[in-house]
């Protein structure tokens, strides 16, 4: 109901404005941030952008490679309009499961990530028994289980960190390593390499697939597409398990990327990759969660991190920004929705 | 109070690419009931938006007692005095409060004025007088979910009369309701006119509105092309022309297609909330069985049971000669069923996707290869070649269905089974909202079905519709089906005294 005091050709033209800002408005908004940090951090002194350079250019990369993971995952589960806040507890979980099958238990780097995001799919199967057996709604239900994972990890840490020689509570100096190969993967050119893959398989799955054009069905219709005959149950199932395994592999890439596991060092990725997701609905009109919008979202996400911290704003108002950004998206992609 | 006089002159209104209506001109009186009518899509709802608000970006002249008044706002008509009770009766009403709550709503919303606190005795007592006032016998106290859908539309409309009401537009009010409730409704809107009000009556039951209407305006393609007193020489004939702009021969020829070997066998299947019970049944190749039955005869309990979208929890389904375990939608159509729902936008069609990927949604093997990819190309081929031969009427495959008319949905929803190559196809009410051209269209399609040796079950509370194209009929009643029929051997009246409960 926008503009009832406009004729009608005035809203016309308003709503084309309207349309064009939905459908590019967060491409533009990237471009426009690169070019406002390219001179806001020009540096007198040798004439070029301190936020110009090719080392800052994959720190950027690299930064929202974890997002964009996470994320991804999340664009499954809002693609059959469910909703998955315990997507950070998960990272968090596997970050520290994989830490610890490192320095306490001293196992290979492959059995150690096949195990974790095996791990971690528990996660996924609580969400599916509350969310598909017991019909809670989906943002309650992953609620209660990022806190029961946000305990479990902290549970099984002891409530610390987990670090190289360690000292375990039972007295012991942990004699495990983190193997230098799976540093190696929290760097370029790995890192970015893998979320470009993620990017690609969630491109690829969610729109040449039947799986992926069932999935759109049952979030856009599930009784509709039941009574086509779609298994709505199992993809709802199917897309909570892609949610949960995603952002166990971005765990496992927080602690390639960091060498430690930090206490909660996951959570921090829940609010980001909401609104990667979030920001992506309204990439180039798409109108529903993508995986190429999701990408967009998580750059767009990074870059202004990126930005503003070149710029000294303090990191604790980086949260502001950060919830501003989300609210804009929302707001662009809700009223998009309203138009049609 | 003073009897209404509404004009409304030279109205337009357009949506992007539709032009909804063009240059209507429109009258109404104070205690006449009027009769709007037209094909689906002909503009009638988008007409009565405008003067509920709805449409706020119309263009044109609308004067009430000789003024000009500008509608642009729901709350613009409430004040002019008019309301509208839309079809859905469920989106206006809110399921977890009471009945008294939800007939004062928009006092409370509106009328509040400065007052902060609610006075729920005055509020009960006024519910419960505009409720006498129509003689309407609820308990004011009950919650609304609980009601049946005849006694919300009462609340509806109580709802409507609480405080100075004008005009009041009836959008298809009769569609879901059952004969003795149509004839309360009747009631209540002649009570309604003697008072002065003005009453207009959307509807696509033509006797209906002879019975109860005086004058009628009939519209096509957003214009509006007769405006008549209804006289008892007028027929139906006439009006339906009018309204496809075309001569119409209803009488529907069925062709007579051969009757082979028995395909479906159904023995006491029972629902597991009991909402169907013991139901017998056969569908023969080539035939097709009609399911009469009024609303709330089970008659969708009944297909959907049938399609495992309800648990069925005892009795066995043979196809074809063998026993068949089916528990759910998705191993239904496995087996080779169909099920063209009755509420089509909500259950049969997924709204905002396009034409084609609901005409594939149900055949997806078809065009699935290696690592189940789409060959997007194939179903957009056959999604070219339905749309033709089912006569789709839509600018292209790519068209969102949402964009549609009801007819041309529900074609939609056949073309997405016909591509799935079923062996039982189960239509629920499958000419619901539609106009009388695309009805017939329908049945062409359905014959169609049966010429190909498929078995069709047609369920539908218009018994003059099972008359005309089924073969035999089951007539159920309270969940059971309490007659078998051949279609020759009977008519409209033994049918309706059968569903009523007659034996």
């Amino acid at each position: 109901m926008s503009g009832k005091t406009l004729s009608a050709n005035n809203n016309a033209g308003g709503k084309k404005v309207m349309e064009f800002i939905t459908k590019w408005g967060t491409l533009l908004t990237i471009l426009l941030l690169f070019i406002v940090f390219t001179f806001g951090n020009w540096n007198k002194a040798t004439n070029s952008s301190i936020f110009l350079t090719g080392n800052n250019m994959i720190t950027i990369l690299r930064s929202i490679s974890i997002t964009a993971i996470i994320a991804i995952g999340l664009t499954f589960s809002l693609a059959v309009n469910g909703m998955d806040l315990s997507i950070g507890a998960t990272a968090n979980f596997a970050d520290f499961l994989i830490m610890t099958m490192f320095v306490w238990y001293n196992i290979n780097m492959g059995v150690s990530i096949f195990l974790t995001l095996i791990i971690c799919l528990v996660v996924a199967f609580i969400n599916c028994i509350l969310i598909v057996k017991l019909r809670i709604p989906d943002m309650v239900a992953t609620l209660s289980v990022m806190f029961m994972f946000q305990g479990v990890a902290m549970t099984y840490s002891n409530g610390g960190a987990i670090t190289e020689r360690m000292v375990r509570p039972n007295g012991e100096a942990s004699k495990g390593l983190v193997p230098a190969a799976f540093r190696a993967m929290g760097k370029e050119p790995w890192l970015i390499i893998i979320m470009l893959a993620v990017v690609a398989f969630a491109f690829f799955f969610l729109n040449y697939t039947k799986h992926g054009r069932y999935m759109y069905a049952v979030g856009g219709n599930p009784e509709a597409a039941r009574l086509s005959g779609i298994p709505v149950n199992k993809y709802k199932i199917l897309a909570y398990f892609l949610s949960s395994i995603f952002a166990a592999l971005g765990g496992v890439f927080i602690a390639a990327r960091v060498g430690t596991a930090q206490v909660n060092a996951g959570a921090a990725y829940l609010m980001p990759a909401v609104a990667a997701a979030y920001i992506g609905f309204s990439v180039a009109g798409a109108g529903k969660p993508n995986a190429i919008g999701t990408l967009a979202g998580a750059v767009l996400v990074g870059l202004l991190e990126n930005g503003l911290i070149m710029m000294s704003v303090p990191y604790f108002a980086m949260d502001i920004v950060k919830g501003g950004v989300l609210a804009i998206a929302l707001a662009l992609t809700y009223s998009q929705k309203k138009n049609n | 109070m003073k009897e209404l006089k509404l004009e409304m002159r030279d109205i337009s209104l357009e949506f992007p690419g539709v032009k909804a209506l063009s240059n209507v001109n429109f009258d109404l009186t104070g205690g006449k009931i009027h009769a709007l009518i037209g094909a689906n899509g002909a503009g009638k709802s988008t007409l009565m938006k405008v003067l509920a608000g709805a449409n706020a970006h119309y263009t044109g002249q609308v004067f009430v007692d000789g003024d000009l008044v500008e509608i642009r706002s729901p709350k613009n008509a409430k004040d002019l005095g008019i309301e509208i009770v839309y079809q859905e009766v469920d989106t206006a009403l809110i399921p977890y409060l009471t009945v008294a709550e939800n007939v004062m709503f928009d006092v409370i919303v509106n009328n509040m004025g400065k007052k902060q606190l609610i006075n729920w005795s005055e509020v009960k007592r006024t519910a419960k007088k505009t409720l006498d006032k129509l003689n309407v016998k609820l308990d004011v106290n009950k919650i609304v979910s609980e009601l049946t859908l005849a006694q919300k539309q009462m609340v509806l409309i109580a709802r409507c009369v609480v405080e100075k009401c004008r005009l009041l537009i009836l959008d298809e009010p009769t569609a879901p309701l059952s004969n003795s409730e149509t004839e309360e409704l009747f009631r209540i809107v002649r009570e309604l006119a003697k008072e002065g009000v003005a009453v207009v009556f959307i509807s696509h039951r033509l006797n209906e509105l002879f019975e109860i209407c005086e004058t009628i305006t009939v519209m096509r393609d957003g214009k509006v092309v007769k405006d008549m007193p209804i006289t008892p020489e007028l027929q139906t004939k006439e009006i339906v022309e009018l309204m496809l702009g075309r001569k119409f021969d209803d009488n529907y020829n069925k062709k007579q297609v051969e009757i082979g070997e028995t395909l479906l066998e159904v023995n006491g299947l029972t629902e597991a909330e009991g909402r169907v019970k013991n139901i017998n049944m056969t569908v023969r190749r080539g035939e097709i069985v009609g399911i009469a039955g009024l609303v709330g005869a089970g008659k969708t309990e009944l297909c959907k049971t049938l399609f495992a979208a309800f648990k069925q929890s005892g009795g066995t389904v043979k196809m074809k000669g063998k026993t068949i375990k089916y528990k759910n939608p998705n191993a239904a159509v496995k087996q080779g069923f169909a099920l063209v729902p009755e509420e089509r936008r909500k259950e049969g069609v997924l709204i905002t996707d396009p034409v084609y990927s609901n005409i594939s949604v149900a055949a997806m093997k078809k065009y699935t290869g290696f690592l189940s990819v789409v060959n997007r190309k194939k179903e957009k081929k056959d999604a070219c070649q339905m749309i033709t031969d089912l006569g789709i009427k839509t600018p292209s495959e790519n068209q969102t269905v949402a964009l549609l008319s009801g007819g041309n949905q529900q074609k939609v929803v056949l073309g997405k089974w016909l591509n799935s190559e079923s062996e039982i196809y189960i239509f629920d009410e499958p000419t619901k909202g539609i106009d009388v051209g695309a009805k017939r269209d329908m049945y062409d399609l359905i014959e169609r079905l049966v010429e190909q040796g498929k078995g069709v079950i047609y369920a539908s509370c218009e018994f003059q519709e099972i008359l005309t194209i089924a073969d035999r009929v089951y007539v159920m009643y309270d969940g059971q089906i309490t007659k078998e029929l051949n279609v020759a051997d009977t008519d409209e009246k033994e049918l309706l005294y059968l569903s009523t409960g007659g034996n």
